[in-house]
């Protein structure tokens, strides 16, 4: 919402300064994005007359002017202005000038060989329009040598709001001005009710027609002005129009965007000649078109409101008017409408065709209904002053709704909802100076909200009028009390486990990305996602249409983005949530990270300590290992299985499971259609860990650890080569080796693999080093030697594998 | 006497000629091993007269004394020299470049280092953590919060929908964490004081617009709390925020659906240099929107709002990531850049507490 310092001040009475007047319009609500000062930004441009206009020497295209500027000097001026000539009078820029609208300062040029001293300026340069086919061309007897921003009266600032959608009553600056009023700035001057009588009944009958359907208007008020005179509007209205960016038209449509501005009241202006017969509102019928007066043409359907007469579609009621019956120069009888619109049926029918315009912006907020009637005078009254003619009486179809309530307000609500003491009888200035009916006594009082508050609804709205114009500032600051002494555990398990998975991951080298929710179709699709219910109706492009399934596509187009800019050894990895279905509980969180190229744990790239191997499958493995470990899980007791899902290369990758069913973390490498399908390169180890599969612990009584059990006595060391098939899981081996006696073997660890000469075709040898840890007493020969023979049978009855010679 | 001074000269000389350890030792088993030539001398003592012995015992004795305490100290010096021998040969070069241990690369996104800035100021005032699904209901997204079907202040959210179900239903991805203030009125009972932080959605997309941000909620239900105490938990909160002693906020009217009455809060700031400075400088700076919550949805949550009253506030947590921390654009958080992420990201360890600082 934009108005100018001047146009207010028609409204309100006061000598506040324009920055006093703008801190207060935010301190009550109604925000200031922007002043602007035309008089102040263009104060050095002068009015000057071309003297002479000669061809540039060397360039076709421009010309060399003789510029007087009033001051008694000649300039010297280079202009390729297609208008400029002898005797033209325009807008003279000097050195040292700041242009606006090209963002220069001027300076003494050289154009082809011919010095410049200045500019004459179109009006695009001055920020006036976007005008710029030629230089600004003034009357003759513009005066030379004087503010040229004075003289065409732009020295009144133009003040924009952000008016927030609660706010119909500020889509005009009368409203402004009765807020600026209650809030102390100055006095409203209340808009006067005429009422003009017709001297004859209007022509044009106009009735609702919507039969058994919800009528989208409500009501509609119409009359008739003949023997008008319509030419272009007065040089104030016009200057105002312009400032706030419109267009002046002419003189009768110019007074509906007047009203529309001025009072939050839109109008309608028909060229009466150009109806016929009566007008009808009522639902568009499907295949129905109109031309609108922006130059567009719009199909409707039985959604959309329409005014019609015999010859079809005249107006999206409440939207757009019609080309067909708009005014234009040669109008002699006109048609005013002020009508009442359905709020959400001109919402729905502009969402609809894709058309704002200042009636539906205000018709979709709630325009005063109880200034239908006056706002229709106020503007026959504008076109009789300013086009002359007849006026006729007022027809209506349709009733004006009665929207008046009464709130019951007991005068505490202010103290307990806003925590500030404010007296009784502040309370009632402010109300009745905002338009507000105050009635009765005591503790409660009757309340009733003016017709141009819609948003009023109850007890807490009118604490709000109240604060926000005494001022939000009087609130005192008031401590929130604490809730017993030291503060407990506020988050919840899988908080605690995704900030540990986060930080620990980070400690591996990894950095912590975070990427968009939403994936492309193809690349839901190759990670198991890709359901209809997770796609997007409306995505902002085909690359964000789908929920994401796994975070790991995100992820690897970020690796693979580092790598183009030159980063290849890239460690990667986000804790995020993915969607395996749009309810709730099909949402759920992962850890999951990407390492590429030689971003290993110990480094990356080359060193004089040794060059980083490409990453693989471990890498991966112990990521989500080290995840596992962080958020509680036993990993001890975690089952490696090599069921992957099918994106992962099936021999270099696995998954860790807590019992057969339930998969704690994948981790691999990635399958080479899977690398092709994303167009990314490898090296490439990934993991996903699956935070919430891992359960609750169970809850254990105190936080004692328990004693510690160290033995006093030495352990013993024995090492084993076993042969075994090469098809063989090592940790079927390790399994064997630990269960072979569950109280002396303390550890196994395996330390060598071995395949090539000495061990047969197909086979390869496993070394393991056992630990034993006495208990009791120090182990003999014959003891160790025993569990040494458990170990070689249990390791040969699960696999088959004999003791290496 | 003279043979003995003698050979005290060659001894001397010999040892302090020789160059290892074994020379020495050689030199050593020559004078004073068994058969050595002072032991030799030695055993020539019984067979001498007792006057002879007199000035020969001492004289031997003094000789085998001074050899060995020459062969001492010889022996200390070539150990020594070997040390440092074998010291220079065992020498790097110390100012080889390390390999960068990981704990030292990785890096915390600003986003979640700046959740746990929250976290750690609001636990301490008794606030919970909240959180809710990314896909949400129109219900909750919208009509629980009081924004009316076809009401412009749906319009601004510029919502991204799912397609519609069978049954008519249409999901959406929640265009701000306030689905939460309704999931938690309608779970918990009053009192309730939780910070909601999460990702929300909005179809929209420039330099400081992308389709995800997030944005922690604030909301506190009890039968007391009012405007007041909300103006001044804001302020305590951008105080220990932004790590400032003052700081000074200006809080104006304003309209959201959900809170009445609705207010915007603006922040001190310094906007003239490159980098926006808070809490100095005479410019304005929007930080959040909060408001006394609106009758309306306290009903909505099945509570009555004559008995129950309370206050929420909204918040980017990008957009305040970006003031403390100086990062000039919203796109680079979602592009994971690593030079960006080396940049503004956080090391692993340093967990924000308010015991020992928050970004310090």
């Amino acid at each position: 919402m934009k108005f100018t310092l001047s146009w207010l001040k028609e409204h309100l009475e006061t000598d506040a300064s324009l920055d006093e007047i703008v801190e207060k319009l935010t301190m009550i609500g109604l925000e200031v994005e922007e002043v602007s000062d035309r008089a102040a930004r263009l104060a050095h441009f002068k009015i000057a007359k071309v003297l002479e206009a000669e061809q540039h020497p060397n360039a076709d295209r421009l010309k060399v002017l003789k510029v007087d500027p009033g001051t008694g000097e000649t300039l010297q001026i280079v202009c390729g202005a297609p208008n400029a000539r002898a005797g033209l009078v325009g807008v003279l820029g000097r050195p040292g000038d700041y242009v606006p609208g090209i963002d220069i300062t001027l300076s003494v040029g050289k154009i082809r060989d011919v010095e410049s001293f200045g500019m004459m300026c179109s009006e695009r340069e001055l920020e006036l329009s976007d005008e710029h086919d030629g230089i600004i061309d003034l009357p003759e007897d513009a005066p030379v040598g004087e503010s040229y921003a004075t003289w065409a009266g732009l020295d009144d600032p133009i003040i924009e709001i952000g008016l927030t959608p609660n706010r119909p009553d500020c889509t005009g600056v009368y409203g402004i001005a009765r807020d600026l009023a209650a809030a102390g700035i100055g006095k409203l001057k209340e808009r006067s009710h005429t009422q003009i009588k017709g001297s004859f009944p209007c022509p044009t009958e106009v009735s609702l027609e919507f039969g058994a359907t919800q009528p989208l208007c409500k009501a509609f008020g119409l009359r008739m002005v003949r023997g008008v005179k319509n030419g272009p509007s007065p040089k104030w209205m016009q200057d105002r129009l312009r400032a706030i960016g419109l267009r002046p038209i002419n003189t009768l449509v110019d007074i509906t965007n007047y009203m529309t501005f001025d009072q939050g009241r839109p109008l309608h202006v028909f060229d009466a000649a150009k109806v016929k017969g009566d007008l009808v509102v009522r639902r568009g019928v499907k295949g129905e078109t109109i031309d609108g007066l922006n130059g567009k043409s719009y199909e409707v359907d039985d959604s959309v409101c329409v005014i019609a007469d015999d010859q079809g579609l005249e107006s999206l009621g409440g939207i757009l008017g019609g080309e067909v019956s708009g005014c234009t120069e040669s109008t002699s009888d006109v048609l005013i409408e002020s009508a009442l619109w359905d709020e959400d049926g001109i919402a729905a029918t502009g969402r609809k065709l894709g058309v704002n315009t200042d009636a539906r912006y205000r018709f979709e907020r709630g325009v005063d209904p109880d200034y239908m009637l006056p706002g229709l005078e106020a503007a026959t009254k504008m076109v009789l002053d300013l086009c002359g003619g007849e006026s006729s009486e007022v027809v209506q179809a349709g009733e004006v709704p009665d929207t008046s309530k009464i709130i019951e307000f007991p005068y505490s609500e202010v103290k307990r909802l806003a925590g500030v003491d404010v007296a009784v009888v502040e309370m009632n200035m402010t109300l009745r100076a905002l338009g507000f009916w105050v009635s009765g006594s005591g503790d409660t009082v009757k309340v009733a909200p003016p017709s141009w508050r819609p948003d009023v609804e109850g007890k807490a709205d009118l604490v709000e009028e109240i604060v926000r114009i005494i001022g939000l500032d009087r609130v005192p600051n008031t401590p929130l009390p604490r809730q017993g002494s030291v503060s407990g555990k506020v988050l919840t398990a899988g908080q605690i486990r995704r900030n540990k998975a986060r930080r620990t991951l980070a400690t591996r080298g990894l950095n912590e990305a975070v990427t968009w929710s939403f994936i492309s179709e193809d690349r839901a699709d190759l990670f198991g996602g890709g359901d209809a219910a997770l796609k997007l109706a409306n995505p902002i492009s085909s690359d964000m249409s789908d929920m994401r399934p796994s975070l790991l596509p995100g992820l690897l187009a970020a690796a693979q983005r580092n790598a183009d800019r030159g980063y290849g050894d890239v460690g990667l990895f986000e804790v995020g949530q993915v969607f395996a279905g749009d309810k709730p509980e099909e949402q759920s969180m992962v850890a999951s990270g990407v390492r590429r190229g030689t971003a290993t744990l110990d480094g990356a790239g080359r060193h004089w300590s040794g060059t980083a191997k490409p990453v693989d499958v471990f890498d991966a493995k112990a990521d989500a290992v080290a995840a596992l470990a962080a958020i509680g899980a036993p990993v001890d007791k975690l089952q490696v299985y090599t069921d992957a899902p099918n994106y992962f290369h099936p021999g270099r990758s696995g998954t860790l499971k807590l019992g057969p069913k339930n998969t704690l973390a994948v981790f691999g490498e990635l399958h080479p259609r899977t690398l092709r399908a994303l167009d990314i390169e490898g090296p490439l180890a990934v993991f996903e860990v699956l935070l919430d599969n891992l359960p609750q612990p169970k809850g254990k009584g105190g936080r004692s650890k328990g004693a510690l059990n160290a033995s006093g006595l030495m352990p013993v060391r024995r090492d084993f080569a076993f042969v075994v098939d090469k098809g063989l899981s090592a940790e079927t081996l390790l399994k064997a080796a630990r269960g072979a006696d569950k109280t002396l073997i303390n550890d196994v660890t395996l330390f060598d693999i071995y395949e090539g000469p000495g061990v047969d075709e197909g086979k390869k040898s496993l070394a393991i080093d056992v630990v034993l840890q006495p208990r009791q007493k120090t182990l003999t020969d014959e003891e160790i030697d025993g569990i040494s023979q458990k170990i070689i049978s249990a390791v040969k009855k699960a696999t088959g594998g004999e003791l290496r010679g | 006497m003279s043979d003995l001074n003698t050979l005290e000269t060659d001894l001397i000389a010999a040892i302090e000629n020789a160059d290892s350890e074994t020379g020495l030792e050689e030199i050593r088993v020559a004078a004073l091993g068994k058969k050595g030539s002072i032991s030799e001398q030695m055993k020539t003592l019984g067979k001498m007269s007792p006057e002879e012995r007199k000035t020969m015992g001492p004289a031997l004795n003094g000789l085998k004394a001074k050899i060995t305490d020459a062969i001492a100290a010889r022996k200390a010096v070539l150990e020594e020299s070997a040390l440092e021998a074998r010291l220079a040969n065992e020498t790097v070069d110390v100012t080889l470049p390390l390999r960068p241990s990981p704990a030292e690369t990785g890096r915390i996104h600003p986003v979640s280092q700046v959740i746990d800035e929250l976290t750690a100021i609001f636990a301490d005032m008794g606030f919970s953590i909240a959180e809710g699904p990314d896909i949400e209901t129109d219900e909750l997204n919208f009509t629980s919060l009081n924004f009316p079907e076809g009401h412009p202040a749906r319009e601004m959210h510029d919502t991204f929908f799912f397609n519609e179900k069978e049954d008519g239903e249409r999901l959406l991805l929640r265009t701000h964490t306030s689905p939460v203030q309704i999931r938690t009125m309608r779970d918990q009972e009053p009192p309730i004081r939780v910070i909601i932080p999460g990702r929300t959605y909005r179809c929209d997309s420039d330099q400081t617009h992308t389709p995800m941000f997030h944005q922690v909620e604030g909301l506190v239900i009890d039968k007391e709390s009012h405007f007041g105490h909300l103006k001044w938990i804001l302020e305590e909160f951008c105080k220990a925020f932004f790590e400032v002693d003052d700081i000074k906020m200006r809080f104006r009217p304003s309209f959201f659906p959900f809170t009445e009455p609705s207010m915007e809060v603006d922040i001190q700031c310094d906007r003239s240099g490159a980098e926006v400075k808070i809490g100095e400088g005479a410019d304005w700076l929007e930080i959040l929107g909060c408001g006394m919550v609106h009758p309306n949805v306290i009903r909505n949550c099945g509570l009555d709002p004559d008995v129950y009253q309370g206050f929420a506030w909204g918040m980017g947590i990008d957009r305040i990531a970006m003031l403390k921390y100086g990062m000039p654009d919203l796109r680079a958080f979602f592009d994971a850049d690593v030079r960006w992420i080396q940049h503004y990201g956080f090391r692993p360890l340093d967990l924000p507490t308010l015991f020992g600082g928050l970004s310090s």
